[in-house]
Formats: C-alpha cells, sequence, structure tokens
C-alpha cells in the first residue's frame, strides 16, 4: 500500500508535462499519421483514404527525397565534425581562466541569436558573385582562380551552407559544453596532477569519460538541428534540385505549399518516414554511448 | 637543463598565442554580422544597396524611432515579453519536475514516457497545425495568449527533459541522500537540492527557450487574429513585406530584439559557468 | 543546522516569490485578453501583403468616415504562413469575411468547391453590369469559371481583383548607352537580345536578371517562349498529354536558355536568386536587362528613385505564332460563403473596387488599378505595362493545366540548362518520364 502511495506520488512529477503533452502533441501527432494514409489537399471536408501509397511513393517513387535525406545528412556530418570540435575547443578554453573569457562567452553566442534570415542575407553578400567580400579579397590576394559561384554552383553550395549552419550553431554546443565542463569537480583534476598525468591524459581520463553524456546531448541536438535545418539552406540556395541543396524539411514544405493543389497526405507521409529515420538515429546513438560508458 | 625550460615556456606560449588568434579570429567572425546589422541599421534605403562601406557617411538614427513605431513594437514588445517570462518558467517547472523523475524516481512506464517525450523532439508534424488548431478552438483557446503560452510550453518541453535529464543523471546523488535522512519529502527535495545543483542546466534551458520563444512567430500568426496579441517577430515583418523590403528599419528593428536576448544571456551565463556544483560538493 | 534553515527560508522566500510572479502575471494576460473591446469591426478582412499595411488602414479609415461601418484589415506575412492560416481556418470554421487566396486556379477551385467561396455573378451583373464593367477584363476572368471547366466548379466569378500585373522585360537605358547601344532601339527578337546582352558583357556589364530561384519564374519566361514557338494549342496539348515534351518544339524552347547560358548572357547566380536580390542587382545597375512582374516599379522606386529603365516586351523567338506574356489580376479578394456579413462585405468590395479608391491604391503602391477608369495618375513607366496587357495571357484562363510533380521537374530542368549540368534533351527526357508517371496515376 506504501509502495503504491509513493508511486503515484512520483507519477505527480510527470504529470504536468504529460497532460500538456497529450493535448498539444498526441492528438496533431495521431492526426498527421491519419493523414499520411490519405490524400487531401488541405482544404477540402473529405480525404481520400489510399492506404500506404503516400509511404511507397517516398520510398520508392519521388526522387529528390532520398538525395534531400543525403545532403541533410551531409550537413549533419558536417555540424557533428566541425561544429561540435569548433564547440568542444571554444569551450575547454573558456573552461580555464583566459583573458578575455568573458568577452568570448559573449560573442560566441551572438550567432545563435540572430535569426537565420538575417544571417542569410549577410553570407549571401559576403558570397556574391560579382561584388562580395569573398571573392574580392580572394581577387586581393591573386587567388583568382580560386574565385567562383559559391552559392549558385552544384559543386560547392551544399558545402558551404552546411559551414554556416554549423558557424550558426556552434554557439549552443558551446555553451552546453561549458556547462557540462562545470560539473566536473576541480578535485578530479587535481587529483589525477598530483598523480602525474599530463594535460592530454587528464583529458582523456577525467573529461571524457565524465563528459560522455553530455557529448550524447550536444550530438542528439546536433543530429536534430541539422537534420532539421532549412532556413538558411532555403535564404541561401533556394533549396533546389538543379543545385543540390534539398533537403527533407524543404521537401514536406513543397508538397504542402508549393505543389498544387497542396500534398498534405503526401507531405505527412514524409514528416513521418523522416521521423522515424530521426528517432532510429538518435537511440543507436543512445546505445552506443550506454556501451562506451559500460566499456 | 635551460635550455629544455625555455623550449617548454616556448612552446606554451606558442600554443597559447595560437589558441587566442584563434579566438580572436572566431569573436571577429561572430561579431561581424552584428556589426554589418547595426550599420545598415542606420542607413536610408538607397544607400543599404549602394553604399557598402562598414562605417555609414551619416547616421540615420531615425530609423530606431520609425522602427519602433511603424512595427508597433510598444504593443509587441511587451507581449513578447510576458510570452518569454510565461513560457518560460512554465518550461522550467515543468520539465524540471519531469526529468527528475525520469531521472530520479522509480515507477512503471518510465522508459516508455521518457521515449515518448524523446521521440516527440525528433518527429516533425508537418501537418500539425491544422489539428493543433481545431483543438485550441474546441478549448476556446484560439486568439488568447493562455493558449499561445501552453502551446509554447508544450514546444520546449522535450528538449528541455531531455536536456535537464542528462545534467540530473551527471550529478552526485549525496546531498539528495542527505535531505531524504533528514526527512526531507520528494517535492522538497526537488526543490530545495536538485534545482539548485542543476542551476547551470537550468541556465542553458531558460536561454534555449527565451531564445525559441522570442523568435518565434509562425504559431503566433495562426492561433492569432488579434493584432495586439502579437509579438514581436511579428512586427518585424512588418518591413519585410511581399514585395518591399525596407532594410534599414528591418535591421534597427533586429538590434532592438537582439538586446534583450543578448542581456538575459549575459545574466545567466555567469550561473553556468561559476561551477556551482562543484563547490556544492565541497560544502 | 543553522545555514541549512537559512537555506530552506532563503529558498522559499524565492519560491514563494515565483509563485506571485505567475500568478500575477497570468491575471495580467488573462486581464489583457479581457481587455474592454474596441468597437466590433463590422468587416474583417484577411490579407498577406504587410507593405501595403498604411494604404489599407488608410482606406479603411476612409470607408469608416463615408459610412460609419468599420472594416478590418489583418495582415499576416510571410505569404506561407498565410497560407497555412487559411487553410486551418477553413477546417475549424473561422475563415473572415473577405480573405485573399494565394496559389493557382486549382487551389481556388477547391476553396470555392468546399464553400468557402461566394459566387459574386449576381453582384457583378446587376444594374446591367455596373460593377463588373469597370474592371479590365483581363483582372477580372483570372476569378473567372467557364461553363464545363476542368475542375467542375459551377460558372460564374468568384473574386473581386484590386490590381493588375504583367510580367515583361525592364532594360537599364544608362547601361545601354554606357555599351554604346541606342537605348531608344529596342532589342525585339531573341537574336537581336542575345547581341545586345553580348555588347554589354563587352563593357563589363551583365545581362539578365532575374528571380529565378522562385521557379515560377523561369517558368514564366519559357511559358511566353512556348506559345510563341509552338502556339497556345499545342502548350495546351502537352499538358493534356498528347505532345511529349521531347518534341522538337519543347527542345528549342529549352534550347533558348541553354543559349543564354553559353552565351554569358545571364547574371552570376541567377539560379539561386530570389526576385528581391534579383531586383537589388538592377537597381544598382548591375545587370541591364531584368525580367519582373510591373509591382517592379514601387520596388526599383523605393532602392533608387532615379533608376533610369524602361519597359520592353519579351523579344520574340520565332515568327510563327504570337508572344503572349502573363498578365492578369495581382491580387483579389474572395468573400467567405459562409459569413454572416456578405451583404456589408459585398458593398464594402464596390466601394474599395471603385473609381477613386482604386486610383488611391494605385497610387499609393505604384500599381496599375484593377478599375478602367483609375488610370490618369499613373507613371509614365506604368502606362507602359498597361499597353502591353493586350497582349497577355494568364495560366487561370487556360483550358488545362499541367499536373504539380512535372512543373517542378520542368521547372528544375530549366535551372540544370542553365547550370549546364544537363542538357535540353536530357532535361526533356526527364520530365516526360514524370509526365507519363503523373498520367498513369489516373
Amino acid at each position: 500500500m506504501k509502495f503504491q502511495k509513493s508511486t503515484l506520488e512520483n507519477y505527480l512529477f510527470i504529470l504536468p508535462a504529460v497532460v500538456i503533452f497529450s493535448i498539444f502533441y498526441i492528438y496533431p501527432f495521431y492526426e498527421t499519421f491519419n493523414l499520411s494514409l490519405h490524400n487531401w489537399n488541405g482544404i477540402s471536408a473529405s480525404r481520400v483514404f489510399v492506404g500506404l501509397r503516400n509511404f511507397k511513393e517516398v520510398f520508392f517513387q519521388d526522387r529528390h527525397w532520398w538525395p534531400a535525406m543525403g545532403h541533410a545528412g551531409y550537413i549533419t556530418l558536417i555540424a557533428l565534425t566541425f561544429q561540435n570540435a569548433l564547440a568542444l575547443i571554444l569551450a575547454m578554453a573558456c573552461d580555464r581562466q583566459i583573458r578575455l573569457g568573458k568577452f568570448y562567452r559573449l560573442v560566441f553566442f551572438i550567432p545563435p541569436v540572430l535569426s537565420e534570415v538575417v544571417v542569410a542575407l549577410i553570407w549571401k553578400w559576403i558570397f556574391e558573385p560579382n561584388y562580395g567580400l569573398l571573392n574580392f579579397w580572394l581577387a586581393n590576394l591573386g587567388l583568382h582562380n580560386l574565385a567562383r559561384e559559391w552559392l549558385s554552383r552544384p559543386e560547392t553550395a551544399l558545402s558551404c551552407v552546411a559551414l554556416i549552419h554549423s558557424w550558426k550553431g556552434f554557439g549552443w554546443g558551446f555553451i552546453i559544453l561549458l556547462a557540462g565542463l562545470q560539473t566536473i569537480p576541480q578535485q578530479l583534476y587535481e587529483a589525477a596532477r598530483v598523480d602525474g598525468a599530463n594535460s592530454w591524459r587528464r583529458f582523456r581520463h577525467v573529461t571524457i569519460p565524465l563528459m560522455i553524456p553530455v557529448f550524447v546531448l550536444v550530438s542528439i541536438l546536433t543530429i536534430l538541428g541539422s537534420m532539421q535545418a532549412f532556413v538558411l539552406v532555403y535564404q541561401m540556395t533556394a533549396a533546389t534540385p538543379a543545385l543540390g541543396t534539398t533537403v527533407p524539411v524543404t521537401r514536406i514544405l513543397n508538397a504542402m505549399r508549393e505543389v498544387q493543389p497542396p500534398r498534405f497526405g503526401f507531405a505527412c507521409a514524409q514528416g513521418v518516414v523522416f521521423g522515424l529515420i530521426l528517432v532510429i538515429l538518435s537511440f543507436l546513438q543512445l546505445r552506443l554511448s550506454k556501451k562506451m560508458r559500460q566499456a | 637543463m635551460d635550455s629544455e625550460r625555455l623550449k617548454y615556456q616556448f612552446r606554451n606560449f606558442s600554443i597559447g598565442s595560437l589558441l587566442n588568434l584563434f579566438l580572436l579570429l572566431v569573436a571577429a567572425s561572430c561579431l561581424f554580422p552584428l556589426f554589418w546589422t547595426f550599420s545598415t541599421s542606420l542607413k536610408t534605403q538607397s544607400q543599404v544597396f549602394s553604399d557598402m562601406s562598414l562605417i555609414p557617411k551619416a547616421f540615420h538614427w531615425e530609423n530606431y524611432y520609425l522602427a519602433w513605431t511603424e512595427g508597433s513594437f510598444g504593443v509587441y514588445f511587451l507581449n513578447s515579453v510576458l510570452y518569454t517570462i510565461c513560457t518560460v518558467i512554465g518550461i522550467v517547472l515543468v520539465s524540471s519536475l519531469a526529468a527528475y523523475a525520469f531521472s530520479r524516481l522509480k515507477f512503471p512506464g518510465r522508459n516508455l514516457f521518457f521515449f515518448m517525450f524523446l521521440a516527440a523532439m525528433m518527429i516533425p508534424l508537418p501537418g500539425s497545425f491544422v489539428p493543433l488548431y481545431i483543438v485550441m478552438k474546441k478549448l476556446h483557446l484560439l486568439n488568447t495568449p493562455q493558449g499561445y503560452v501552453l502551446c509554447m510550453i508544450n514546444v520546449g518541453l522535450s528538449l528541455s527533459i531531455f536536456l535537464l535529464k542528462t545534467f540530473f543523471d551527471k550529478m552526485p546523488t549525496d546531498l539528495e541522500d542527505a535531505a531524504r535522512i533528514d526527512g526531507c519529502s520528494k517535492l522538497g527535495i526537488w526543490w530545495n537540492v536538485a534545482l539548485p545543483l542543476a542551476r547551470p542546466a537550468l541556465a542553458v534551458i531558460v536561454i534555449f527557450n527565451s531564445l525559441t520563444v522570442w523568435n518565434e512567430y509562425i504559431l503566433a500568426l495562426i492561433i492569432f487574429d488579434d493584432t495586439r496579441f502579437m509579438p514581436l517577430q511579428v512586427g518585424l515583418s512588418t518591413f519585410h513585406g511581399e514585395f518591399v523590403t525596407q532594410y534599414p528599419l528591418l535591421m534597427a528593428g533586429i538590434i532592438i530584439t537582439v538586446i534583450p536576448i543578448l542581456l538575459i544571456y549575459i545574466l545567466l551565463q555567469k550561473h553556468i559557468v561559476k561551477g556551482l556544483t562543484a563547490g556544492a560538493v565541497v560544502g | 543546522m543553522a545555514s541549512r534553515n537559512r537555506f530552506f527560508v532563503k529558498e522559499v522566500g524565492i519560491g514563494l516569490l515565483f509563485i506571485v510572479v505567475i500568478v500575477s502575471l497570468i491575471g495580467a494576460i488573462t486581464g489583457c485578453a479581457r481587455a474592454p473591446q474596441q468597437k466590433q469591426a463590422d468587416v474583417v478582412i484577411w490579407h498577406w501583403m504587410t507593405d501595403r499595411k498604411n494604404a489599407f488602414s488608410e482606406l479603411a479609415a476612409r470607408y469608416e468616415q463615408e459610412t460609419g461601418r468599420k472594416v478590418e484589415f489583418k495582415l499576416f506575412a510571410p505569404s506561407g504562413v498565410y497560407t497555412q492560416k487559411i487553410q486551418a481556418a477553413t477546417q475549424a470554421g473561422t475563415l473572415p469575411d473577405i480573405f485573399g487566396v494565394l496559389g493557382e486556379k486549382e487551389g481556388f477551385a477547391i476553396f470555392i468547391k468546399s464553400g468557402h467561396i461566394l459566387n459574386l455573378d449576381d453582384a457583378m451583373q446587376a444594374n446591367n453590369n455596373e460593377w463588373q464593367d469597370k474592371f479590365f477584363s483581363k483582372a477580372l476572368i483570372v476569378n473567372k469559371f467557364e461553363k464545363h471547366n476542368e475542375f467542375d466548379v459551377p460558372p460564374g466569378i468568384y473574386g473581386v481583383p484590386l490590381d493588375v500585373s504583367n510580367i515583361q522585360m525592364l532594360y537599364n537605358k544608362d547601361l545601354f548607352r554606357q555599351a554604346g547601344l541606342d537605348p531608344e532601339n529596342q532589342p525585339r527578337t531573341f537574336d537581336e537580345f542575345i547581341d545586345a546582352a553580348k555588347k554589354l558583357k563587352q563593357a563589363g556589364i551583365q545581362g539578365l536578371v532575374s528571380g529565378w530561384a522562385e521557379t515560377w519564374m523561369i517558368n514564366c519566361l519559357a511559358s511566353n517562349f512556348a506559345f510563341n514557338i509552338m502556339g497556345e494549342r499545342k502548350v495546351m496539348d502537352t499538358f493534356r498529354g498528347k505532345v511529349p515534351y521531347t518534341d522538337a518544339d519543347w527542345i528549342e524552347v529549352f534550347n533558348l536558355f541553354k543559349r543564354m547560358a553559353d552565351e554569358g548572357v545571364l547574371a552570376k547566380g541567377i539560379v539561386a536568386m530570389n526576385n528581391k536580390d534579383a531586383e537589388q542587382n538592377f537597381a544598382n545597375g548591375r545587370a541591364a536587362f531584368a525580367f519582373n512582374g510591373s509591382w517592379c516599379v514601387n520596388v526599383y522606386k523605393g532602392m533608387d528613385p532615379n533608376l533610369n529603365y524602361t519597359a520592353m516586351f519579351v523579344p520574340r523567338a520565332s515568327q510563327r505564332y504570337p508572344l503572349l506574356i502573363w498578365g492578369g489580376a495581382g491580387s483579389s479578394l474572395m468573400i467567405n460563403a459562409r459569413s454572416k456579413n456578405q451583404e456589408q462585405a459585398l458593398a464594402f468590395l464596390q466601394w474599395l473596387t471603385d473609381d477613386a479608391q482604386q486610383a488611391y491604391l494605385a497610387e499609393a503602391t505604384n500599381n496599375l488599378p484593377a478599375n478602367k477608369n483609375s488610370l490618369e495618375n499613373i507613371s509614365p513607366i506604368l502606362a507602359q505595362f498597361a499597353q502591353s496587357m493586350e497582349n497577355t495571357t494568364h495560366p487561370n484562363i487556360w483550358p488545362v493545366h499541367e499536373k504539380g510533380p512535372v512543373v517542378e521537374a520542368f521547372n528544375v530542368g530549366l535551372q540544370s540548362v542553365i547550370l549546364g549540368t544537363k542538357t535540353p534533351e536530357q532535361v526533356a527526357e526527364e520530365i516526360q518520364e514524370v509526365k507519363v508517371r503523373e498520367m498513369a496515376k489516373n
């Protein structure tokens, strides 16, 4: 009896979250799933049940879908490596007492605060083929042949966007990693120092093991943020298949807004497929990290 | 022996200065857009395109006044402040309760519920605004600030729970055990022990969610019919019209909207950095 | 233990403070929500053009002064979100009295068939077509459904046009002079156009700029050339599936784009350029030609009031068939068929499209009015656009329409041709492949 009461009490802790979640998420989720089995134009009162045909089209017939997944995967890969490495280096630098530490902590958070529209505007201006800063500097350095149409050639467009995306996002990794680093008790470092461990070994045997959960957190957030990134891609390169810069979210929006008449059912099927892939990716990551911690 | 030490010092020095150079470069790249935005906000519409210099010839400070009045910032600013405060307080309370339970308490279905929140974070719901709109109408929450705040709490909930749980998992339980022995209730432990210890993580989710709410406009446009309820970002969209973008006013508006968020960040980052946990373990 | 107690007092105090703050905030918000309502509007209008906010509110104020009725324009931008809002409102039954519909004719038809839009025939035809006759027929016709239309919509007029626009070419006279070209001598054929652009290029000036990241603008130019090369009927037969995209005439159309790309006529980065960027480039004299709609007059004016430019008709690529450009109503307003205020909504729209109001709107927004009698005060460049209205067509008046996925393949294909990553023949094959698949669906 006592056990039950305490279990009930434990449920109370998650009750508010579950209530809000049920009202604002479960029903829309059910509707999305339901819609993915229908053809619907977003306006008619009637929907046509089509079974799994939308899914079949996503998986086998839509020739833009899997390339779009690939592009998002590429952006994510760049973000996971470049962005997170940058975030970690900067966080570790700011974790120590360095000159201008406060200034850096403020400044590194500016890109995440700026809206994507502004960021796109500024970088488009820098990348502009005729008058942009980048080509201008390249020309001044005598590197004329390196100048190109950065955002409007299939060879460079996606990479440029991926780098800018990483630049815009590293501030998040930076503060989460910094918060994580700060929770490592200083005594552990002291103890390691007393034992004669050099800075690399302290990093390897103190920082890394304690930071694994935070690394997992940051990488899952990075995967989510990068796979679902679309505003920058769209604003900078119009997310067109001709440039190889489509991403899943722009495909979904395309089906919902651009295609006439709108294909809500198909968009929802794309959303469900996309979501399932993300769920699988993240759970694999969690599993992997658990194994790593046990090892 | 001396040369060894010199070498060591030199290596340390060069690594240090390289690191400093690197930090400065990254910082410059981060500052540049803000500076550009600021400089553009002081130009006139035709100068934006013709005069590419970073320091405008004349400073048109009146752009700030115009942005404030034409974008109805007086109303929107207050709305945004209220929405942000309410949403963030809501998220912090609700998500920390849940995350604490997922991390520390035992009950059947714990993992199931947690994974449910986790999955929600990942599955985009492209058509969800239609059912959401209908639910809100049935609950008479359409076109009300309460409805909007509840929606926004829901938006930030999953990620905040996930983030907080990670940090709770990482925290030592000694203090909580001590409090339990002292006869503190679960709720008491959550409030008095766990929350203060998780301050760095709380600071992160406050910053994160403030930014989300502060920059949100799509949901607001769908839920609100009345302009007097609209948040700040909708005011900005006035300058970003179908055909004409008024760049100086847009940039002035962006500067105005960015400042409060940077202030919140400045205020809260202290908590991230102080290393409260380390101190608490010692004390 | 004493320190622990102090810790407790402090934390509980903060906790209480928090609760007080929350309660008072919720109070403040709910208080806000129930603040004394202003006078309820008689007619509520939803639209997406926030850049016309001032003109709209001025008109609403004038209407209230004249009639005592309160009209409220509620503007929601960007247009993508506006569309979502409208969709959600159709599902919940909360559409306003008057609203605008974005998208193409089929989307429009779905609104009508779902009973959301009022048929205006009676109002338009009352008193010997009094209202109807005020409009340019080209403006009205895009909102009209003929008998036996492909969408099975009951015939009639379903929207009130607010303004008129068409899409054609513009060139910068100063840059022409700079390159040794005669600014009064417009290129009339495609070859002349290419020659002029080449001369400009030699003088270090870019040729054509347009917002071709917004793919419908490529589609528009390609459609102009297609009408010119193969005639309207063959284009429609292609949509019907009777003529394949691999037909020599279509290849000829695609080849025009290849030629523009190969000869360096197109501005750098045109494939990733949205229309606002393209307009900036033209207004700053960074490109001599622009392919743009008549709304550009207002945009260029804001960017550079002294820009010395003029309009020209899209150069003909062939003598076989007439070249028709796209033109029609710029934006239209529809009346909610389920609104309780239909009468008042109708009365307001009739007032709004009357001569004086149309003249004001045209002047305030630098657009062509939909009302024939309101042309007096328009600028010379707009008058030029007005002249071209005779040679326009509009997808909304075509008897058949291409399917969405085919249109996408078509537009993306043209982008690839411009980038040089695919040949016109490859692109034609790809479009046809999608076409065959889409035809098989029905």
